[in-house]
């Protein structure tokens, strides 16, 4: 016969004022199996947990149901106590007679039966509960990083300082993502590059990180703690123990012309390239679509068509046979920072958004995007620094910038608000006015959104030191009139219409997340939304979480954000990396689904089912090693304890532990009496 | 009555935003007063209120105000708003409703040429040119104006002097009749 | 192709040169017109202007007549009357509600099975055929081509070509041996119905398409619309300052029936305001083609 002990909980006056809980206590102390009901204040507090300790040590309870507030504030707790005086905490529940009861009625006498209904049927369940043991799973330590751009190096070195090994994959050659484009960050208008490449150079040399560029993740299998993951190292057709980074051989390679990606389609590369002089590593890359050799033999053309880099490199570094190879790592957590891209206003977009035809889909030389005026910004750009528009070298005398191109945008498929734009296009409108002092900036806005440190001060700075004339109202349309390009514009805080005339317009536009980053992310089994971007455990609480355990997100693949917070996002990330291997087992509620093998009859709709991917295959042979049947087997490291393996089993073999369905019934029948 | 129930039945309470939202179809409170609309309106260098203040009127319920001023009868509907609005919110539809509201109150020679041009396409079932452009001075008073363009259209072979009334004229007459019953009852 | 034919009010009357060198044209691109029986008017501005609903009937009708008369698309020229009934097409499609009062207000059945299109797209469409059946192309010849309002607004009504970046035009002029010249105003407004009740505003809005179209060094300004077309032919004189040349301003049709050799009487060239003289001039016979047949 049960033993079970019942704690009805005043909570002061949030249950006592509606719910008679002496009346409750005394109800359920009639039921068969209960041995022990009292009703106390404050049952969390220490005398209360008190009161639990000793009925269980006095009158030998092998159960103990509190009815009280939701297990979600208070079940840890007195599964705790009870597991301090050897009771198995999985034999103690909660009815939440307080959210569920006393806070949503008035009526003293109706609450007070329902209180009491909640309270049995919890107690029937207890009388089939099983005792339970926590979970343990080996922990591999170390992380794989995704992305090599501050949010990933930050979190790499967060992590590698904590002393836990990272895998740093990066797609491009070098790491430094778009901070390594950027001229100037706001606030400070620090150098982008100079506070970035220490970091770099750090990521490199830091004994524990491992730096894996021009690669991607290819495949990922295993559990939190248990990742395995294959990682494609693409061909740079360099020998990179061989190359050390002499910088020959792009100046003799013949194809000259090719639009440069770092500097954002404004200046030109060779086909044998270091993508900019502070890249990490500084090995070059042979771009194989470009380069005359491979194209050559791409058409089949036996002779060998250029080999000059090869021919000029004195260490033998240049392998035009090197292929893609693959290596396996195995990890115990997953760290996605991959970042952004920008939209562009060009005709051809992908399904769900549009360009922008009034702006002349991209086909205006002189209509640029920020990361472009960065590039023009950079003294390690493709003018010096100097600020020279891409049409016809000439210095613009009138700039204007336009916010939110595509973002707050519904009609072409973007309704959110980019962040960053109202800050940089303040900095670019400085960065402006401190390389051309007689060039006036104008500034076509709907808002003005500067929440961070020093922001608000920043762009007042602008419009009150800096001369940039700011303009609340969209501009309706962007076209060439000789070599002035014009604006339709309109200012809606005096009310008049203007034609506003430009040597060159910088569009701040969206920031998107990357392409292919619904593929990545479907390896991970982490979810994104519409616009591609991570989804995040929990909005307000969970940040750096996703729903897969054992995947992290840092930095603006989650949302459009600026440095400081990716920076500050990825060291969060890194801590709860660092807190998960800071066990040597990982430790999990048991709370998981169980396949009775006896039952099982291989059908695997359960598999089908999982949204977690927690089911296995298990081959149960008899002793000649003949195989009987494969059933499922539920990998307790994975399992969520969704429970909708045990909804779908047709044979009712699978069952969460804790909720099982004789558990379940019991409730039910409870209130049917 | 509930508030629901009450809100269906009696559309006085309705703001003129839901109005309109109602009628177009378009949702006038997604505007933000960005103001792109304006910047491309080929008639804000002649109106008073430009879409965007047509918006914003709309959205703060100032249906006298929109009424009074000849401006939503400038609008030429040629829907560069509409067309690059980034909320949809369609203000060209929006100015067509207002203007259904209040024919007469719209300045004598757009009134005069609407009445005229239906009044023709009433009669006949097409609109005879001629007809609408006496009917039209007749009822403006400009009577000397482009009075040389009436012998020059009609040199040129552009002007027919006689109407044409279509075999199906007495049913075009009658949507006529049936539209505007309909638009009594809407108003009751 | 068989395809049912709306002129419309103006095109019988002062855009008949539209309807006249369409039908001049017709022929060789083997499209046969089909004039809807007992058509009536569409309605265009003042009808959308004062009553919806019944902006929403007289398209209708129209349309209904096409379903009946065993058509499934049907041609309206006229920019205006092709905005109306499109857009009554849509919305009735879009609009369980709407479709239901059309349906009550129409006296005859209505199934909105029935395809609208216009000029442009009917000729963008034949931009080959056109080419192969030149007699006379129009090398040397610039032509700004302006779209105006309502052959691409609303975009999602008028979604044959781009609503910002059309290329239509250009390609037709192109098959023509014309040369379309890069300008500006192409979509821009040209003041629409407002030419006898507010005559000043067309004028200010045709003297900047006037402008810009001088600006690029254009010859002709090529319209597929009556009101495009009396704006800046019959208003032109107005929007000129003394001195400046005049600027033909032709139907697209009749630029592409000039090109195959079509006389310029059978076109309607000679009932423009504004002398299209200068461009009859630049036409080049080419020896080899053979000589151009009449049309019926």
């Amino acid at each position: 016969m049960a033993r079970i002990g019942v704690f009805i909980c005043h909570c002061g006056e949030n249950i006592g004022r509606t719910v008679n809980c002496a009346e409750v206590a005394e109800t359920l102390g009639t039921l068969p199996g209960v041995v022990h009901a009292q009703d106390y204040k404050y049952m969390c507090s220490d005398p209360g947990q008190a009161l639990i300790r000793q009925a269980i040590n006095e009158k030998q309870l092998d159960g103990v149901m509190v009815a009280a507030c939701s297990p979600h504030m208070h079940e840890k707790t007195f599964r705790r106590a009870c597991a301090s005086e050897g009771l198995n905490p999985f034999l103690c529940e909660m009815a939440n007679i307080r959210e569920h009861c006393s806070w949503i009625h008035e009526h003293r006498e109706r609450a007070t039966e329902k209180a009491i209904d909640l309270a049995r049927f919890i107690v029937e369940k207890i009388k089939r509960n099983q005792p339970l043991e926590t979970i343990r799973i080996p922990v591999t330590r170390r992380a794989l990083v995704i992305g090599g751009g501050i949010a990933g190096i930050q979190a790499a070195l967060d992590i590698a300082d904590g002393g836990a090994e990272v895998v740093l994959v990066e797609k491009e050659p070098s790491i430094g993502g778009h901070m390594s484009q950027l001229s100037e960050t706001f606030p400070t208008l620090d150098c982008s590059q100079c506070i970035l490449t220490p970091r770099m150079v750090e990521v490199y040399q830091h004994p524990n990180i491992k730096l894996m560029s021009y690669s991607e993740v290819e495949e990922v299998s295993g559990y939190i703690g248990n990742f395995s993951v294959k990682i494609r190292r693409k061909a740079r057709s360099i020998n990179e123990d061989l190359c050390n980074g002499c910088g020959a051989c792009p100046k003799v390679c013949i194809v000259k012309k090719i639009p440069s990606e770092f500097d954002a389609g404004l200046g030109k590369r060779t086909a044998i390239y270091v993508p900019f002089p502070q890249a990490v590593p500084n090995t070059p890359v042979i771009d194989r679509v470009n380069c005359a050799h491979f194209k050559a033999k791409a058409k089949g053309i036996k002779k060998e068509a250029c080999g000059k880099c090869k021919e000029e490199c004195s260490r033998g570094a240049i392998d035009f046979e090197q292929v893609d190879s693959f290596v396996t790592e195995k990890v115990g957590a997953i760290v996605v920072a991959t970042g952004f891209q920008l939209y562009t206003i060009d005709k051809d977009q992908p399904e769900g958004l549009a360009g922008y035809g009034e702006y002349g889909y991209g086909t205006i030389p002189d209509v640029i995007d920020g990361l472009q005026f960065e590039r023009l910004a950079s003294a390690s750009g493709p003018t010096g620094g100097k600020m020279l528009r891409p049409s016809d070298g000439k210095e613009p005398k009138r700039i204007v910038f336009l916010q939110c191109v595509g973002s707050r945008d519904r009609a072409k498929g973007i309704e959110y608000c980019s962040k960053i734009c109202c800050m940089y296009v303040a900095k670019h409108t400085m960065l402006y006015r401190h390389k051309v002092h007689d060039g006036q900036a104008t500034v076509f806005y709907m808002d003005i959104r500067a929440g961070g440190k020093g922001y608000e001060e920043f762009v007042r700075r602008a419009i009150e030191e800096d001369g940039a004339r700011y303009v609340r109202g969209r501009v309706s349309r962007i076209y060439r009139e000789g070599e002035v390009l014009k604006l339709q514009a309109f200012d809606t805080l005096s009310g008049e219409p203007m034609l506003v005339e430009a040597d060159m317009v910088v569009l701040a536009t969206a920031m998107r997340a990357q392409p292919g980053i619904e593929q990545l992310a479907q390896k991970l089994s982490a979810s994104y939304d519409g616009h591609g971007f991570l989804n995040e455990a929990h909005p307000k609480l969970r940040p750096v979480e996703t729903n897969t355990a054992g995947v992290y997100l840092a930095g603006a693949c989650q949302s459009p954000r600026d440095i400081p917070d990716s920076v500050a996002m990825a060291s969060a990330t890194a801590a709860k990396v660092l807190g998960l291997f800071s066990k040597e087992m990982l430790e999990r509620e048991p709370t998981v689904a169980r396949v009775d093998p006896a039952l099982c009859t291989g059908c695997f709709h359960c598999e089908r089912v999982c949204a977690y991917g927690a089911v296995e295959h298990k081959e149960i042979r008899d002793r000649k090693g003949n195989l009987i049947k494969v059933v499922a087997e539920v990998n307790a490291g994975v399992c969520q304890g969704c429970g909708t393996c045990q909804a779908t089993c047709p044979s009712k073999s699978v069952e969460l532990q804790g909720f099982t369905d004789e558990q379940i019934f019991a409730e039910i029948n409870a209130l049917a009496v | 009555m509930t508030s629901a129930e009450s809100h269906a039945t009696n559309h006085h309470h309705e703001t003129l935003a839901h109005r309109l939202e109602r009628i177009t179809g378009s949702p006038v409170l997604a505007c933000y007063q960005c103001g792109k609309c304006s910047a491309g309106c080929p008639m804000a260098a002649e109106t008073q209120l430009r879409p965007h203040d047509v918006m914003r009127l709309a959205a703060t319920d100032r249906l006298d105000d929109l009424l009074a001023n000849e401006s939503i009868w400038l609008c030429l509907t040629c829907e560069t708003c509409s067309s690059r609005c980034p909320n949809r919110c369609d203000p060209a539809r929006v100015i067509d409703a207002l203007r259904e509201l209040a024919l007469e109150r719209a300045p004598r020679p757009i009134a005069a040429f609407h009445r005229s041009f239906l009044g023709q396409v009433e009669r006949n079932g097409r609109m005879f040119e001629l007809g609408l452009i006496l009917q039209y001075k007749l009822r403006t008073g400009e009577l000397f104006k482009d009075a040389t363009a009436g012998p020059a259209m009609l040199t040129r072979g552009k002007l027919k002097l006689v109407p044409h009334a279509i075999g199906g004229v007495a049913e075009v007459r009658r949507i006529f009749a049936a539209c505007r019953a309909a638009g009594k009852e809407a108003e009751a | 192709m068989r395809i049912a034919y709306y002129p419309g009010c103006s095109l019988h009357a002062t855009s008949r040169e539209f309807d006249e060198s369409l039908r001049a044209i017709a022929g060789r691109l083997e499209l046969e017109l089909v004039e809807i029986d007992d058509w009536s008017c569409c309605g265009a501005t003042s009808a959308h202007a004062t009553d919806h609903l019944l902006s929403v009937a007289l398209p209708a009708r129209n349309l209904a007549l096409a379903e009946a008369q065993g058509h499934d698309a049907v041609l309206a020229p006229c920019a205006a009357c092709y905005n109306r009934l499109a857009s009554a097409r849509h919305e009735v499609a879009a609009s369980p509600e709407m479709a239901e009062q059309v349906a009550r207000v129409l006296e005859r059945p209505f199934g909105n099975r029935v395809q609208v299109r216009n000029a442009v797209e009917v000729l963008r469409e034949r931009a080959a055929a056109i080419k192969s059946a030149v007699a006379t192309p129009l090398t040397g010849l610039k032509v700004a081509c302006y779209y105006g309002c309502l052959l691409v607004r609303p975009p999602d009504v008028c979604a044959f070509d781009d609503p910002e970046q059309p290329t239509s035009m250009e390609e037709v002029v192109r098959a023509t041996g014309a040369e379309p010249v890069v300008w500006n105003r192409r979509l821009d407004c040209c003041g629409g119905a407002f030419s006898l009740a507010r005559t000043a505003s067309v004028v200010r809005l045709g003297r900047e398409i006037l402008a810009d179209a001088r600006r690029a060094d254009a010859n002709a300004i090529v319209v597929a619309c009556p009101m495009c077309q009396s704006n800046l032919d019959f208003r032109q004189r107005a929007m000129l300052e003394r001195g400046e040349e005049q600027m033909p301003i032709l139907f697209l049709s009749e630029l592409v029936g000039l090109a195959f050799g079509v006389a310029s009487s059978a076109l309607g060239l000679g009932r423009h305001f504004i002398d299209t003289s200068s461009v009859v001039r630049r036409l080049t016979p080419t020896p080899t083609a053979a000589a151009p047949k009449e049309v019926a």
